[in-house]
């Protein structure tokens, strides 16, 4: 038996990463629903990351809606994520907000320099807190937020064109038709 | 024409696989001589076919023969001569042809310099060999075939990606592939013997030369690549944890693990089924690791393009090869633990204890490499673990084998005397505290890591010159170093070397975005840096804007840096540091971007110390794996030496009563 054990782990491995082809190929939304949907999203406070002695608030950015992107300069799937969001970030009609979770900002900024920086404004979680509170599985993740505050949509995981185009882009129309009126 | 005669060469050199691997592993099992002896001729006629195709490859770069999609892609006319060749392996199709070019050189050095071993073991190692070049050719020719056309051709190539363009790609790619491939040997050899039955302690003592050489190579491919991330990539790390440096790092870690073992079993008859297993499992997470980069199953900085029918092509290869061999593995390895006895307290239980370590350190940086996608199967989302999980878990696992590191020389085989051993470390101990102190005293806010890396290089390094100082004093002259202690002591004062570089650089690096504005001068970490603004330079195939700095020490000028910013023709920028180098610090500058209108610009300025040293200790342990391959056992034994090989001195150490 002990000597069949390589094999078996091996196995396990082959199935793992059979799935992670097949995965790639079938399976495009990441959907794991959030206890935060429909809620209000959690209070923080963040300095700037490139202005670390101001400040932002959950409060500031009321009145218009927001997408905040969790990222940082260790993560490869957030590089990955990177040329979309510069491509599409700005033709979103929403404002995109940086939330550089864990990552020392020294690094943000290079990172942030060397591949460019979609982001409206970028907020730093060096400690992770905020992502705590957002209840971030991991980088990258991304939050849409209504004019009221309300998350509204969650996406674990990277934003890739078929997942802009086909969810986030509808329910930026449904939040930012109900901002409107 | 010729781009076709290349890819006819592949599909002979395919067939040639074919019969490479079928008719002499038949031939063995059949005890047939007319097959066993078809392997030799079946290696040669391979490898010339491979070498005609890679050099119609090459040519279709030197003449830029743009009707050729793979050439398109990754070459243009402004491409100066010398980056054509390594443009070669630039990209997936290229890189995939060099694999099996330098597969088919060490399946040619096996056939040629293993004249003196049986028939029938040759045979057996050629045919798997054999049966991994097959596997690799149809991949090859299914998946990513290099030598398809683009008609019409088009007038102007896209360009070689230019954080290619460099002189460490030219050697780095082919110096990792030659350390990967290598392990293929040791694997060979493993399943020959499996297949044979034969699993006495012969074939250790075969496979050992080829895993060193081969291990060698890996150690000087990685180093070169971690050197040229940390001049090319302009971050200023030299290791990033990136699933691609993960991919040749497990490989490194297994084999280093097998290194060890291999010597056990050869000089002992102990951790025979283990050594089998490492052989595979170091050959296999090379295979792995070419699914992994080129399968789009984890995404890196510098994977290749990805297409799923690669990747499940490799994975039903992978499954093949490994799980093959796990299963003959499981059916005829070795089923009582062999050789001689041991102690606790022991050399073999030192080496087991490295051996575990290793493996460990691999599985761990596995899983790491495999979170992402472990995390979908488990449906909580992508998720990346990143240089914080590896860097404390390795560091966790490395801290037993640098402790006892020093020991596994002076301990005897099978029992040891720890309070003698203790006795001769003594002035390593006592040196390294007191160097420890003085560097507290002289640095007082240097960080515990780096207290650390003087105390850890310190105890590997004294330890390692004791032992030799031993040898040197009570065995007799001309017998006192053989080369496989010699490429021991060498390698290990490598990982003393790269102890202080690591620890040393990671605790006290500085690194600075700073603005400056022309002609301003800044401190940074004691040394006065001053700009004297930017200019336009144009080079072979790109345009750059140039900064200058100074750099001053108690205004005495030490250096003066140009960094660039490079626009290529292709359209893509890439950043060149500019570093002045020094055996205690580096001074290193990158070019950001130009601030406002008045002339200022953003430069990233770094102060590293003993940097250097990390890849100074790659050097060493290289040496160390190529001296010890060296070792005349390994090049004459005559075929009949499984029953002597247990009875060859294994230069015993004494130690004083």
């Amino acid at each position: 038996m002990s000597r069949l054990l390589p094999l078996l782990v091996f196995a396990a491995l082959c199935g793992l990463l059979g799935f992670g082809i097949w995965w790639n190929t079938h399976h495009e939304t990441n959907e794991v629903p959030s206890p935060l949907l429909g809620k209000t999203a959690p209070e923080f406070t963040l300095p700037l990351l490139y202005e670390p002695q101001k400040s932002l608030s959950r409060k500031d950015l009321l009145g218009r809606p927001y997408l905040l992107n969790v990222f940082g300069s260790w993560c490869p799937t957030c590089q990955d994520e990177h040329p979309f969001l510069m491509r599409e970030g700005k033709s979103l009609g929403v404002r995109l907000i940086g939330l550089d979770w864990k990552d020392e900002p020294e690094a943000a900024k290079r990172w942030l320099q060397q591949f460019g920086n979609p982001y409206e404004t970028i907020v730093a979680d060096e400690d992770g807190h905020a992502g705590i509170d957002f209840g971030v599985y991991g980088a990258p993740e991304t939050f849409l937020v209504d004019a009221q505050g309300v998350i509204r949509y969650k996406r674990i995981g990277m934003l890739t064109p078929d997942v802009i185009a086909t969810e986030l882009e509808p329910q930026i129309a449904a939040v930012s038709a109900g901002a409107a009126p | 024409m010729l781009p076709e005669l290349g890819q006819f060469a592949l599909i002979l050199a395919l067939l040639l696989a074919l019969v490479q691997c079928a008719l002499p592993l038949y031939g063995a099992w059949r005890n047939n001589a007319a097959l066993i002896a078809l392997a030799r001729p079946a290696v040669a006629g391979q490898c010339v076919f491979v070498v005609l195709a890679f050099g119609m490859l090459t040519y279709a770069f030197l003449v830029q023969d743009f009707s050729v999609a793979y050439v398109a892609q990754n070459s243009n006319t402004s491409l100066p001569w010398y980056y054509r060749f390594p443009a070669v392996w630039g990209a997936h199709e290229g890189s995939l042809l060099l694999w099996v070019l330098i597969l088919n050189i060490w399946t040619v050095a096996v056939a040629t310099l293993s004249r003196r071993l049986p028939d029938v073991l040759i045979a057996r190692v050629l045919g798997v060999l054999g049966f991994v070049s097959f596997g690799f050719l149809l991949f090859t020719i299914l998946t990513s075939n290099p030598f398809l056309r683009h008609l019409p051709a088009l007038a102007e190539g896209n360009d070689l990606n230019p954080i290619l363009q460099d002189p460490g790609l030219i050697m780095h790619p082919p110096m990792l592939y030659t350390g990967y491939v290598g392990f293929s040997v040791a694997f060979a050899f493993a399943i020959a013997a499996l297949l044979g039955g034969e699993l006495d302690v012969a074939w250790v003592r075969w496979a050992r030369p080829w895993t060193n050489v081969a291990w060698a190579f890996l150690t000087f491919g990685i180093t070169l690549g971690s050197w040229w991330a940390y001049y090319v990539l302009g971050w200023g790390g030299w290791w990033f944890w990136d699933p691609v440096e993960n991919a040749s790092f497990m490989p490194w870690l297994v084999g280093t693990a097998l290194l060890h073992s291999q010597a056990v079993t050869e000089k002992r008859g102990s951790f025979r089924a283990w050594t089998l297993l490492l052989s595979i499992f170091a050959f296999s997470l090379s295979l792995l690791g070419t699914f992994l980069v080129r399968s789009g199953v984890l995404t890196s900085v510098h994977a290749f393009a990805s297409d799923p029918r690669r990747g499940l092509f490799i994975l039903v290869f992978l499954g093949t090869v490994v799980g093959g061999s796990l299963l003959i593995y499981a059916l005829r390895a070795p089923k009582v633990a062999g050789g001689k006895p041991f102690n606790i307290l022991s050399r073999e239980t030192l080496l087991l204890i490295n051996n575990l370590m290793f493996t460990c350190a691999a599985a761990m940086v596995l899983l790491g490499t495999l979170y992402p996608l472990i995390g979908d199967a488990l449906g909580v989302g992508r998720i990346s673990v990143g240089p914080p999980y590896f860097g404390f878990m390795f560091a966790l696992l490395m801290i037993p084998v640098v402790a006892l590191l020093p020991f596994g020389p002076l301990f005897r085989w099978a029992t040891a005397d720890w309070r003698a051993t203790l006795r001769v470390l003594r002035p390593a101990l006592v040196l390294a505290c007191i160097a420890t102190a003085c560097a507290k005293f002289v640095a007082p806010d240097l960080p515990l890591r780096g207290l650390a890396g003087v105390a850890a290089s310190l105890w590997v390094a004294i330890g390692i010159a004791l032992y030799a100082l031993k040898r040197w004093r009570e065995a007799p002259a001309g017998r006192r170093y053989t080369p496989e202690m010699l490429g021991m002591i060498v390698a290990h004062f490598g990982v003393a070397l790269f102890l202080a570089g690591v620890l040393i650089t990671e605790a006290t690096s500085i690194e600075r975005d700073l603005r400056f504005a022309p002609q301003e001068s800044q401190r940074i970490g004691g040394l006065d840096f001053a700009f004297r603004g930017v200019a336009r330079v144009q080079g072979p195939n790109y345009l750059a804007d140039e900064g200058t700095l100074e750099v001053r020490r108690d205004d005495r000028l030490i250096a003066t840096l140009h960094p660039q910013k490079r626009q290529y023709a292709g359209q893509q920028m890439q950043s060149k540091s500019d570093i002045d180098p020094g055996v205690l610090r580096d001074v290193y500058v990158a070019l950001g971007e130009a601030v406002g209108s008045d002339g200022a610009w953003s430069v990233r300025v770094y102060v590293k110390p003993f940097v250097r040293w990390i890849w100074l200790g790659g050097l060493l342990m290289m040496c160390g794996g190529f001296t010890a391959a060296c070792d005349r056992r390994f090049r004459g034994s005559p075929v009949r030496t499984a029953e002597t090989s247990a009875a060859v001195p294994d230069h015993p150490v004494e130690l004083p009563a």
